[in-house]
């Protein structure tokens, strides 16, 4: 058998001259502009916080974060290291990331996983389920607390880590199976027979094609799920007993104890936002279009 | 490599709906066939079944002599090739290739081995690390094509494999899936409604119809001896023409009968229709392949051989000259066959069996150095060896008294 390629590889992005990019360019300019004001308005807050946390804490009664431009000599790592030394601060530090690893991971597990069977198993009442899911999304955190409360006294995990995450991943895995399973669905049917045809079972179909095809969207609902359950200040207020409490209740904390304890509010706050950050950055790689390219047609 | 058989095969969906009724084939160790039809016939949903892919609800489905209606696709060793390829989109074209063998634990050595030999095969040696979406769409079929023949299985199941490609490279890949085919000598069955693939490709074709199997025969069997209207309607392009006529006895055998013009039907034809003497004083459908028909000016004009018709278009292939006349004549208008002809032929964009004025559309092939015009009055001779004749009210071929229409030449 002969084949004559070469002549017709495609190749990626169009070649086109500079003039013409540069045209492309400018004509988007103006909202590119637009875009980048909004953006440097919504990072003021971010900056200053960032700003006050480096701030020598005797400086702070002087006026705001703004007058590190004419006193740059304000600025030290002092706050850092003092929270640093804090063992409430520190541990709470450590709680949240003990909350929030697992929370998130199961979350994104077991959704991926229900989604898979929602999408493309067939079993009796399928759709029925699926409603109720849908419909579980509606039900706000606030309903089932005090029962919840009541359940873990009677299961004896009162206080626990065990208590907060199971908490969220309960109150996370409705949009996170609706998410997915829409999600999983848009990939082609033809790809799980041709699987099927190529001796896959349902669990290699799940493990091979579709969580590989559905990245993209299981690292936005990992991402979602982090942040939820990272900046969570209620759940973990009502069922973290204090030895297990993560830092956004360690930090509420600071405001009812002392007025205002900015030197340790600051660097901690920001400290708990940039995880998040860093998170996000991480996944971001996996946000892309066209996954499918080339696979049908 | 293994024998299929279809025994009394039908599919019912769950809603009622039936896809496929009755369908007994036999498919030999190493033969091609190919199921041919109008979109929605059921031939697709017939190879999903031998697939795994679509539950059998009723009659037996044997691979190499093993009953397989409730064996999941992976064990019943066949590969299939879709109609959307289907490639992984996440695998580079190797692992696309070598995924089968992969589930199937092959050693990594022996893999790597069949992969890069299943790729020489098709040219698609240096881009063995590309991923699909870097691929054209001839390669991309090639890919799946791969897929299908690393495996080694005991049969290659194709949906509409090329129907996704250009006319050039359709024809192309048209060549070379029969060549692999006879290479590997690997039991194939080929899904088409393109019936230029299913007469090049098959050593037999099967045509189907609303889910019923019309006949299965060799290519040229079915266009000499198509046993009703709708296998002669279908296979053929441009397709038959089909008129009403009646059929007369005279001295010298039958004619058919068109009102103002008449055929007479050679001995030969007569000879090979017992069942003519039933339909004499009848109405009957009468085929005439556009091939059979020539400009009367340089055929010849001879009594009994001879039709009248007004051109109505000029379409010249430099090959020949598609040219569509009106003929006073009748069309056969209560078959159904002949109404979902109709409806093909005018998806498919080829010549469509609408009424002009007061005759009959038929078309013919002429010779290219025919110089009929548009609205001359031409005498188209015609073939008449090869006519067809089909009953009025079945659509069933008149040929032995004793055939049954649907059995015929198997």
């Amino acid at each position: 058998m002969t084949a004559t390629a070469g002549s017709d590889i495609v190749t990626g992005a169009i070649n086109r001259g500079p003039a013409a990019r540069i045209v492309a360019r400018t004509s988007a300019g103006a909202l590119r502009l637009f875009l980048l004001v909004v953006a440097l308005i919504w990072l003021v807050p971010t900056f200053g916080l960032l700003v006050e946390s480096l701030r020598d804490p005797a400086t702070f009664t002087t006026g705001g974060w703004w007058q590190v431009f004419t006193h740059p000599a304000q600025l030290t790592f002092e706050n850092y290291s003092q929270i640093l030394k804090d063992g409430a601060i520190t541990s709470s530090f450590l709680n949240t990331v003990y909350i929030t690893v697992p929370a998130t991971l199961l979350v994104v597990l077991i959704g991926s996983a229900a989604g898979f069977a929602f999408a493309w198993i067939e079993f009796p009442g399928r759709d029925w389920y699926f409603l109720v899911v849908v419909g579980l999304l509606v039900i706000p955190i606030q309903i089932a607390l005090i029962p919840v409360v009541k359940l873990y006294s009677i299961l004896g995990i009162s206080g626990s880590l065990v208590s907060v995450i199971l908490f969220h991943v309960a109150f996370g895995l409705p949009f996170a199976i609706f998410l997915l399973r829409n999600y999983f669905a848009g990939i082609p049917r033809d790809l799980m027979e041709a699987a099927r045809m190529d001796g896959a079972s349902e669990g290699r179909i799940f493990f091979r094609i579709v969580l590989p095809l559905g990245l993209p969207a299981i690292a936005s609902l990992g991402i979602f799920q982090f942040l939820w359950v990272w900046n969570d200040l209620l759940v973990a207020l009502v069922f973290a007993s204090p030895s297990n409490q993560p830092l956004t209740v360690t930090l509420a904390n600071q405001t009812r104890q002392f007025g205002s304890s900015i030197d340790i509010l600051a660097p901690g706050a920001f400290l708990s936002l940039i995880v998040p950050l860093i998170v996000f950055l991480a996944f971001q790689r996996f946000f892309v279009q066209g996954v499918m390219a080339g696979s049908v047609k | 490599m293994a024998a299929i058989e279809l025994d009394s095969v039908g599919k019912v969906y769950d809603d009622g709906t039936r896809a496929v009724t009755d369908l007994n084939i036999d498919i030999a160790d190493g033969e091609f066939v190919v199921f041919v039809g109008p979109s929605g016939c059921g031939k697709t949903t017939a190879l999903r079944m031998i697939a795994g892919l679509e539950t059998i609800t009723e009659g037996e489905l044997r691979i190499g002599g093993r009953v397989v209606n409730n064996v999941p696709p992976r064990d019943r060793d066949v590969a299939m090739v879709f109609q959307s390829y289907a490639l992984y989109p996440h695998m580079s074209v190797r692992e696309n290739i070598g995924f089968g063998l992969a589930l199937r634990k092959v050693p990594k050595a022996e893999l790597n081995r069949r992969v890069e030999a299943a790729a020489a095969k098709l040219g698609l040696r240096e881009y063995l690390d590309r991923k699909p979406r870097n691929l054209s769409g001839g390669q991309r079929q090639r890919v799946a094509m791969g897929r299908a023949i690393v495996r080694q299985p005991q049969a290659f199941l194709m949906d509409e494999p090329l129907s996704n490609l250009d006319a050039k490279l359709r024809v192309q890949m048209r060549a070379e899936i029969g060549t692999l085919q006879r290479d590997l000598q690997v039991t194939t069955i080929y899904v088409t409604h393109d019936q230029v693939e299913a007469m090049t490709l098959g050593h037999r074709v099967a045509v189907i119809r609303k889910g019923v199997l019309q006949q299965i025969a060799a290519p040229q069997d079915l266009y000499d001896r198509p046993v009703n209207v709708f296998v002669g309607g279908f296979i053929g392009s441009p397709s038959m023409n089909l008129l009403t006529a009646t059929l007369r006895r005279d001295e010298q055998g039958y004619v058919a009968d068109f009102g103002t013009m008449s055929l007479q039907l050679p001995p030969a034809v007569v000879a090979a229709r017992p069942a003519l003497a039933g339909q004499a004083g009848r109405e009957v459908v009468v085929g005439i392949r556009p091939e059979d028909m020539d400009d009367g000016s340089l055929a010849g004009v001879q009594p009994g051989r001879t039709l009248s018709g007004v051109v109505e278009l000029v379409e010249p292939l430099g090959s020949d000259l598609v040219v569509h006349l009106t003929v006073d004549a009748r069309r056969p208008q209560d078959l159904e066959d002949i109404a979902e002809l109709a409806q093909d032929n005018s998806v498919a964009g080829t010549a469509g069996a609408s009424d002009a004025g007061g005759g009959t559309l038929v078309v013919a092939r002429f010779s290219p150095r025919s110089t009929v015009t548009i609205g001359q009055r031409v005498e188209v001779a015609v073939t008449t060896e090869q006519i067809h004749v089909f009953d009025l009210s079945t659509g069933a071929a008149v040929w032995d008294a004793g055939v049954p229409a649907s059995a015929a030449s198997n």
